[in-house]
C-alpha cells in the first residue's frame, strides 16, 4: 500500500501566542513549533499498516522552511520519504486552498490511500482531509480510529458522538481523517533519526501546483477571545488560595 | 429563490439541540433581510422530523427525502443538497457543527468553490463570523465573499429560541441519488465500552487533564475528587493515555455534563472539552497558565502549580468538613 500522510506543524500546544502587528497572524519568532496531534496518530497508523501489509510511507507537508523539523521527525519515526509544498502565505489561503495544494500534490503520487489527522491544533478548520477527498475525486471517511484492510478495501471504525462508534467499508484508494487516540505513538529511535538524514525530501514549489482563485471566506482579523464570564482569580499562596476557594465553595457555592 | 437556510439533523427520530441552536443562528442572519430561514430535514422518511421543525422559527421546512440517504453517508448527503442548492440558490446556508456535518459540509462547500466557514461562536455586523484560533486562546474574524456562505455553528454558542407561533408550510425535495454514487457503506453505530458511570447525574464532578503529567500523579485528584464525594472526570488525552476509562471522558466525544460544581485541574480548556461541560452551574479552575481558555468560562480560577494547590485544597476541604 501507498500512504500518504499530511502532516501540517502548529506551535507547541503550551506555546504563549502573541498576535503579530499585521493583526491577522501570530508572532512566530519566539515559539517552538512541533506535529500537530492528530497528525501524529495519522502517521503511526500509516506506519502500522506499512509494516503489516507492506509498501510506502510518504510525509506531504504544506509549510515554510521551519516545517522542516517536522518533516524529519516523520522520517525519523519511519516514513519513507516527504514532500514538502513551500509557501508562505497558507493561512491567508483558507482550508480551501490548502487542500488544494496538497490534493494536488498527493494526485501525482497516485496513492492508495491519504491520510489525514482530524483537525489542526492551531486554525482548527478540520477540513483539509474531506476537501481533499472531493478535489481527488476518492471516497473518504472522518473521526477514524482504527483502519483495517479487508479483500475488497478497507474498513475503519469511526467515532461518533457521546460514546459511540461506527464501522465503515471504503474502497481503495480513499482518504481518511485520523482521530487522537486510537493507538499508541512511537518515538524515534537514534537509529531512525540518522537514517531520516538520508531519506528524500523533495520540495514543490506552491505555483507549481497551480493557485486557487480568491478565497471564498478570509480571516480578516485575529483577536483575544471575549471572556464568557467574569473569572474571580483567586490569589496568594497555594494554601491561602486553598482557604480562599473553599470558603467560596461553602458560603457561595454551597457544595461544602 | 434565494434567503437563509439551515440543515437539522437527526437525533434519535428527533431534531437534536443543537440543530435549534443553528436555528436561531440562521434567525440572526435572516433578520437582516426582514426574512425568516427555511429549515431543510434529510433522510429517507422525514415527516415527523419535518413536522418538529415546522413548530419552531422558521419560514419553511423542506423536506430532501430519498431511499438513499438513510443511514447517512457523505455521498449521498453531499449529492443531494447540491442539486437542492443549485435549484434554491440560497445566500446563506447553517448547519450545526456535529460529528456528521464535519464529515461531509467541507466536501460539499468544495462542490460548491466555496469553503465552510466552521465552528462559529458568534456573529456580529456585516456579517462577521467569529470562531476560535490556537485551541480558544484566539478567535478569528471572518468575512465570506460570493455566495452561497456556508457556516456551522459551535454547540451551546447561539441560545436556542422557545416556541413559535403557527406551523410552518412543508415542502418535499426530491433529488436524484443512483445507488453507485454511494461508495462508502456505514454499519450500525455500537458502543464503545459498557458506560458503567453516568457522570451527566453527578452533583460534582472533579477533572483532570493534561497538567497531571503523569499517571502515578492522579491520586492526587482522586483524593481531591473523595474529600469532597465527587466523580472524577477527565480530558481526552488522559483516556487516549489510558490513565482513566473513557467513560469517564467528557467533551465532544465523551459525556455532557452541567454538575453544581466542575472542579478543572490542569485542563486547558479546547473547544472539544469545553462543549462538555460549560454548561456547569460553577466551574472552578486551577492551571498554571494564567491564559489557558479554561479561565474563560471559569467562575472562580486559581492560576498556580496544581502539584502544590491541588494537595492543600485537599487538605483544607477536609478540615472544613470536620
Amino acid at each position: 500500500m501507498k500512504i500518504i500522510v499530511c502532516i501540517k506543524q502548529v506551535p507547541e500546544r503550551d506555546a504563549q501566542v502573541r498576535i503579530s502587528s499585521s493583526g491577522k497572524g501570530i508572532e512566530e519568532s519566539d515559539i517552538q513549533f512541533a506535529m500537530n496531534e492528530s497528525d501524529a496518530y495519522a502517521l503511526e497508523e500509516a506506519l502500522q499498516l506499512k509494516e503489516k501489509h507492506g509498501g510506502e510511507v510518504v510525509v506531504l507537508t504544506a509549510g515554510p522552511e521551519r516545517a522542516g523539523s517536522t518533516i524529519r521527525e516523520a522520517l525519523a519515526k519511519g516514513a519513507d520519504r516527504a514532500i514538502q509544498v513551500e509557501s508562505d502565505n497558507l493561512n491567508q489561503l483558507g482550508a480551501l486552498g490548502v487542500a488544494q495544494l496538497l490534493a494536488s500534490a498527493a494526485k501525482q503520487e497516485s496513492p492508495d490511500l491519504v491520510l489525514t489527522g482530524l483537525q489542526s491544533d492551531d486554525l482548527g478548520y478540520g477540513q483539509t482531509g474531506v476537501i481533499m477527498a472531493e478535489l481527488m475525486g476518492l471516497p473518504h471517511a472522518s473521526l477514524i480510529l482504527n483502519v483495517e484492510k479487508t479483500d475488497t478495501g478497507i474498513t475503519v471504525k469511526r467515532e461518533l458522538e457521546e460514546g459511540w462508534f461506527q464501522n465503515i467499508d471504503l474502497p481503495l484508494p480513499a482518504v481518511l481523517m485520523i482521530q487522537s487516540g486510537g493507538t499508541k505513538l512511537r518515538y524515534a529511535t537514534l537509529m531512525g533519526i540518522k537514517k531520516a538524514k538520508t531519506k528524500e525530501l523533495r520540495k514543490v514549489s506552491d505555483s507549481d501546483l497551480g493557485q486557487s482563485a480568491t478565497p471564498a471566506a478570509t480571516l480578516e482579523k485575529i483577536a483575544q477571545p471575549q471572556k464568557q464570564k467574569s473569572t474571580q482569580i483567586i490569589s496568594g499562596s497555594p494554601k491561602e488560595a486553598a482557604a480562599t476557594l473553599v470558603e467560596k465553595l461553602k458560603f457561595e457555592v454551597r457544595v461544602i | 429563490m434565494s434567503g437563509v437556510y439551515v440543515v437539522l439533523e437527526d437525533r434519535n427520530g428527533r431534531i437534536g439541540r443543537i440543530s435549534f441552536e443553528a436555528i436561531a443562528a440562521a434567525n440572526i442572519l435572516a433578520a437582516q433581510s426582514g426574512s425568516k430561514p427555511t429549515a431543510i430535514v434529510i433522510g429517507a422518511q422525514t415527516e415527523a422530523l419535518a413536522a418538529e421543525a415546522a413548530t419552531k422559527s422558521v419560514g419553511k421546512v423542506v423536506r430532501i427525502e430519498h431511499a438513499l440517504l438513510s443511514p447517512y453517508t457523505p455521498d449521498g448527503y453531499n449529492a443531494a443538497l447540491k442539486q437542492f442548492i443549485a435549484a434554491e440558490s440560497p445566500d446563506t446556508i447553517v448547519f450545526p457543527h456535529t460529528y456528521q456535518v464535519r464529515d461531509y459540509a467541507p466536501a460539499l462547500a468544495a462542490r460548491l468553490g466555496r469553503v465552510l466557514i466552521g465552528d462559529v461562536t458568534q456573529i456580529a455586523e456585516g456579517p462577521v463570523f467569529i470562531r476560535s484560533l490556537m485551541q480558544g486562546r484566539l478567535s478569528g474574524s471572518y468575512k465570506s465573499s460570493g455566495s452561497p456562505t456556508l457556516i456551522s455553528v459551535q454547540s451551546g454558542a447561539f441560545r436556542a429560541e422557545e416556541g413559535q407561533s403557527g406551523p410552518a408550510e412543508i415542502a418535499t425535495f426530491t433529488p436524484s441519488i443512483e445507488a453507485s454514487q454511494i461508495r462508502t457503506k456505514p454499519g450500525e453505530p455500537f458502543r464503545g465500552a459498557a458506560q458503567t458511570v453516568d457522570l451527566s447525574s453527578a452533583p460534582m464532578i472533579v477533572a483532570v487533564g493534561r497538567g497531571i503529567r503523569e499517571e502515578g500523579n492522579l491520586s492526587l485528584v482522586q483524593d481531591l475528587a473523595a474529600s469532597l464525594g465527587a466523580e472524577i472526570a477527565a480530558s481526552r488525552p488522559i483516556c487516549d493515555n489510558g490513565w482513566l476509562p473513557i467513560e469517564r471522558q467528557v467533551g465532544s466525544s465523551g459525556q455532557t455534563v452541567a454538575p453544581k460544581l466542575y472542579l478543572a485541574v490542569g485542563i486547558s480548556g479546547a473547544i472539544q472539552h469545553l462543549v462538555g461541560m460549560k454548561g456547569s452551574q460553577c466551574i472552578v479552575a486551577i492551571n498554571k497558565d494564567a491564559e489557558a481558555p479554561i479561565f474563560e468560562v471559569a467562575d472562580y480560577g486559581i492560576v498556580g502549580d496544581l502539584f502544590e494547590v491541588v494537595p492543600a485544597l485537599t487538605e483544607a476541604i477536609k478540615s472544613a468538613r470536620q
